[in-house]
């Protein structure tokens, strides 16, 4: 991915659909906070101190190119517009928090964009792996060969009871928080998400909708709560173990779902497909929400001659802030932005046919 | 023109909001704007990791803890004082967050508990940094050490001070060797 494709694609390697259990489970994603020894966590650091952060990993970039084989870009935050900066939000590559400061506030990158590093947001290291379907293991790996880059050339800030010192509190020890996005339809009509969020504290995860507390289309990201105290592997572990749980309760759901309602799960998805198809105007929820009903309907063979893949850049390509981005303006009204989104999905399903 | 929300009736009632720097423009039908107060609810809501973050909610689980130590605290407040980066204990409590990688050292004593009610342990078991990690080990059993054999000496204990002496000597050797 190029810098200036990085704003308008619709495509992100690590949610391109493919991956284990990829038809309910979209991306994993791992992320590990660290800090330099000698120099202040951001919050108390000066802006010299900040850039001194800063260039310690500019310095070492070529390094990473060298060891994982890929390119990296460097953006600064001070350089893009709001609007940019918002795009990298959605697509999930910086946390909105990152935004808050931007003084030597730095993005480094992958051509790939599957490693994200932030620098200087609440740690003076964010280091963010994404892999397509569930396989938190794999960025656990990739995570872990851009640690070693670092710490390899720099002393890190790490205390022998208490692991790896993050600048808040909950994210001390491994500094390790891996999530998984869900797609889970079945689980959703048949009641039964609402147990599987009781139930996660216990195994120290959580789980929230993706986008928002009422979880449009469908969309769910489970994380682990706890960091100190366990290996990195476990945590893993217990994450992933948790999730194919949830996977098989899902392709349950979804099949009881299919012998009792089959014609309403069949009359649901070629409704939001034909939606989707000719709409002219399309808020960001109700396509969410159509998208998710076509996608079910994919998985479930219902309906054929559509690539799977077409929810996952419906989910990136639906966004309020990309689609804005995309008209070059700097606001749009929600009825232009409703009507731009129309237009994109039309484009997107089109272009995702299948001739059979 | 239909209603942006029920997409049934026709739009009487144009609601702009202006959000930030954000402008948001609808065009609802007379039910849905009186239920227009629930949208605002939802626009909020998917704010809220912002508005309420679990640094607010550190702080909030620090001043409410009723416990005899708040009595001693006074005299000790003056010595929680980060000396690297000048962070005081109430900066904490207040932010949530923590200032450097000393301030661990320096406040130690009280993110214990913290660490325990967050984790539900306060020991570090998994990844160890090659550089600082053996060393960092050998230097923190070297300053327990220090601190045993004063406790020793002024206890009298000589024959118990001896032998945690030998231990340093061990130690400072394997240093060494590693140097």
């Amino acid at each position: 991915m190029l810098l200036e494709n990085m704003f308008t694609d619709d495509n992100l390697v690590w949610m391109d659909g493919q991956g284990h259990d990829n038809d309910i489970v979209l991306s994993s994603q791992v992320r590990l906070a660290r800090n330099f020894k000698e120099i202040p966590f951001p919050n108390r650091a000066s802006v010299t101190q900040l850039t001194e952060a800063k260039m310690r990993i500019l310095n070492i970039t070529s390094d990473f190119s060298n060891i994982t084989k890929e390119n990296y870009t460097s953006i600064d935050m001070d350089k893009l517009t709001n609007l940019q900066k918002n795009v990298l939000v959605e697509k999930h590559i910086i946390s909105s928090n990152f935004l808050k400061n931007t003084e030597a506030r730095t993005l480094i990158i992958s051509i790939n964009s599957d490693i994200a590093i932030m620098l200087n947001e609440d740690d003076h290291l964010r280091i963010q792996c994404m892999q397509s379907g569930l396989d938190i293991k794999k960025a656990l790996e990739k995570a872990f060969i851009i640690d070693d880059a670092v710490e390899k050339k720099y002393d890190m800030a790490f205390d022998d009871a208490m692991g790896y010192l993050t600048a808040c509190p909950t994210n001390l020890g491994t500094g390790l928080r891996a999530s998984v996005i869900l797609h889970l339809p079945g689980l959703v009509a048949t009641n039964q998400v609402g147990k599987i969020i009781n139930v996660s504290p216990q195994l120290g995860l959580a789980v929230r909708g993706l986008f928002g507390n009422t979880a449009h289309g469908h969309l769910f990201q489970i994380s682990n709560q706890l960091s100190l105290g366990f290996e990195e592997n476990e945590l893993v572990d217990n994450l992933t173990h948790t999730v194919e749980e949830i996977v098989s309760h899902e392709r349950e759901a979804r099949k009881a779902l299919l012998s009792y309602a089959e014609e309403k799960v069949c009359d649901q998805a070629w409704r939001a497909l034909g939606v989707l198809k000719y709409a002219r105007s399309l808020s960001d929820k109700e396509l969410l929400q159509l998208a998710s009903n076509v996608r079910l309907g994919i998985d479930e063979k219902i309906i054929t001659g559509i690539n799977e893949n077409v929810f996952n850049k419906l989910i990136i390509a639906g966004r309020t802030n990309y689609l804005t981005n995309l008209q070059d303006k700097e606001s749009m009204s929600q009825r232009e932005v409703d009507k731009i989104r129309a237009d994109v999905t039309r484009r997107i399903i089109a272009s995702s046919s299948v001739k059979e | 023109m239909l209603c942006d929300n029920c997409k049934k009736n026709e739009a009487c009632i144009h609601i702009t909001q202006i959000n930030g720097n954000k402008k948001i423009d609808r065009y609802l039908c007379e039910d849905c704007a009186a239920n227009y107060g629930e949208f605002i609810m939802q626009e909020n809501s998917e704010d809220q990791p912002e508005v309420f973050s679990i640094n607010d909610f550190l702080s909030g689980i620090f001043h409410n803890t009723p416990q005899a130590e708040e009595t001693a605290e006074p005299v000790k407040s003056e010595e929680y004082t980060c000396p690297a980066c000048g962070m005081t204990y109430m900066d904490f409590t207040r932010s949530g967050k923590i200032g450097c990688s000393k301030c661990y050292d320096t406040f130690r004593s009280k993110l214990e508990p913290l660490l325990r009610r967050i984790h539900g342990a306060s020991k570090h078991n998994g990844k160890i940094p090659q550089r600082a990690g053996k060393m960092l080990n050998i230097q923190q059993e070297l300053a327990l050490l220090r601190k045993q054999i004063q406790e020793y000496i002024t206890k009298e204990e000589y024959e118990k001070a001896a032998q945690v002496r030998d231990c340093i000597r061990r130690l400072e050797n394997d240093i060494e060797s590693k140097e």
